[in-house]
């Protein structure tokens, strides 16, 4: 059963159809009253928090860009100071704060072993600015510091392995998620502030404006984007077996792509038939390397 | 408005702000459709679905007319209607 409380009050200033919201609301109705989070700069952060108001339910605290996992950690050690061990700390940030600016802080945080859930909401790019880069982003996708055009398809690089890197620090816990499915997602949370030490969740999160669809296809993007192999949904505790979400209607890769407005290039003409193959690939290594196959 | 040092702010004040007047759809619920799963619930971004006796009800006060949750509806439940003010 999941509780009906409802911990990020309406009249928040995000898009309609945003992902990010959804992802929130689930988090916090895993993680119950008794937590405080850390929000690094992003979409997150500017839309739950209008000036003089707020949309949290729940002890929140904004941090910089590049220093979420670090105020977390500062914040975990002051609750021990206090002799209160029953708080959680969550951080929840998005791909910018966490692939790129924050990611020196994140390493410190899993290094020095702090009881925290880190948890990345990933819209694979800094939504927030005017959907610039980030190292999320996907292969090939445009975005406005990667524009396709005459002399490029988009993005030249593949999205950076986040999980793979919080898995090589040893952590207890790590497990990517989408919003889509609700019950595994806030699962997920749950059995990662049930364990002591640093935990890592990403959260596959559509962005209707920056990837450009109705804002009515959330969901729909985000499930072809794991039903395609694109984003492979596990999660690995320290020590146990990897648990696979498999997939039972696998689709080509093309019926995500083509949903999206930042892939749209790729089918104008046969010129990016290689580029398709190559993210047809990616899929086809995750459903090898994941066994996603059911 | 005068912000505290840290800019430190009430839990839940957002609700000021009556996001439902962004919504050029709104969805409707069929009563006799919905068989209150609570699936729309989940996928709401704007916390504006509730289950009440077992069937669906939104709060037009915050619905920014997304549509996700008429999309989403396993019974086809929920319809998108122009928004007439």
């Amino acid at each position: 059963m999941v509780e009906n409380m409802e911990l990020l009050a309406p009249g928040h200033r995000a898009c309609p159809g945003c992902g990010t919201a959804i992802a929130t609301r689930l988090i916090l109705k895993a993680t119950g009253k008794d937590v405080i989070v850390v929000t690094s700069t992003g979409c997150l952060e500017t839309f739950t928090s209008p000036y003089g108001q707020s949309a949290w339910e729940v002890p929140w605290i904004h941090s910089l860009f590049e220093n979420g996992a670090a105020v977390a950690s500062g914040v975990k050690e002051a609750l021990k100071a206090k002799g209160n061990n029953h708080t959680k700390v969550v951080v929840i940030s998005g791909d910018g704060g966490s692939f790129d600016i924050g990611f020196g802080a994140i390493s410190g945080m899993f290094e020095r072993g702090h009881d925290i859930t880190y948890i990345c909401y990933d819209n694979e790019a800094y939504m927030n600015t005017g959907v610039q880069r980030s190292s999320s982003t996907p292969y090939a996708a445009t975005t406005t510091t990667t524009p396709a055009g005459v002399a490029s398809y988009g993005k030249l690089e593949p999205k950076k392995d986040m999980p793979s890197i919080a898995l090589a620090h040893g952590i207890q816990y790590v497990a990517t998620a989408s919003i889509c499915y609700p019950q595994d997602l806030i699962r997920k949370v749950k059995k990662a502030i049930s364990i002591n030490g640093p935990k890592y969740i990403q959260v596959h999160v559509p962005c209707c404006i920056g990837w450009g669809f109705d804002p009515s296809e959330t969901i729909e993007v985000g499930r072809l984007a794991v039903e395609t192999g694109l984003v492979p949904i596990y999660s690995i505790e320290k020590g146990k077996p990897m648990e696979v979400r498999k997939v039972s209607d696998r689709k080509p890769v093309e019926a995500y792509l083509k949903k999206q407005n930042r892939f749209k290039h790729l089918f104008k003409g046969e010129e990016y038939k290689e580029v398709v193959a190559q993210l047809q690939k990616i899929c086809d290594d995750n459903f090898e390397y994941f066994g996603l196959a059911k | 408005m005068k912000l505290t040092v840290g800019a430190v702010v009430k839990a839940g004040t957002s609700k000021v702000n009556k996001t439902g007047n962004w919504r050029s759809f709104r969805p409707v619920v069929n009563k006799d459709l919905c068989n209150g799963c609570g699936i729309c619930t989940f996928f709401c971004p704007d916390s504006s679905i509730q289950i009440t006796e077992k069937k669906s009800n939104i709060n037009y006060d915050y619905c920014k007319g997304c549509g996700i949750c008429a999309k989403e509806c396993p019974q086809g439940a929920i319809k998108m209607e122009e928004e007439r003010t």
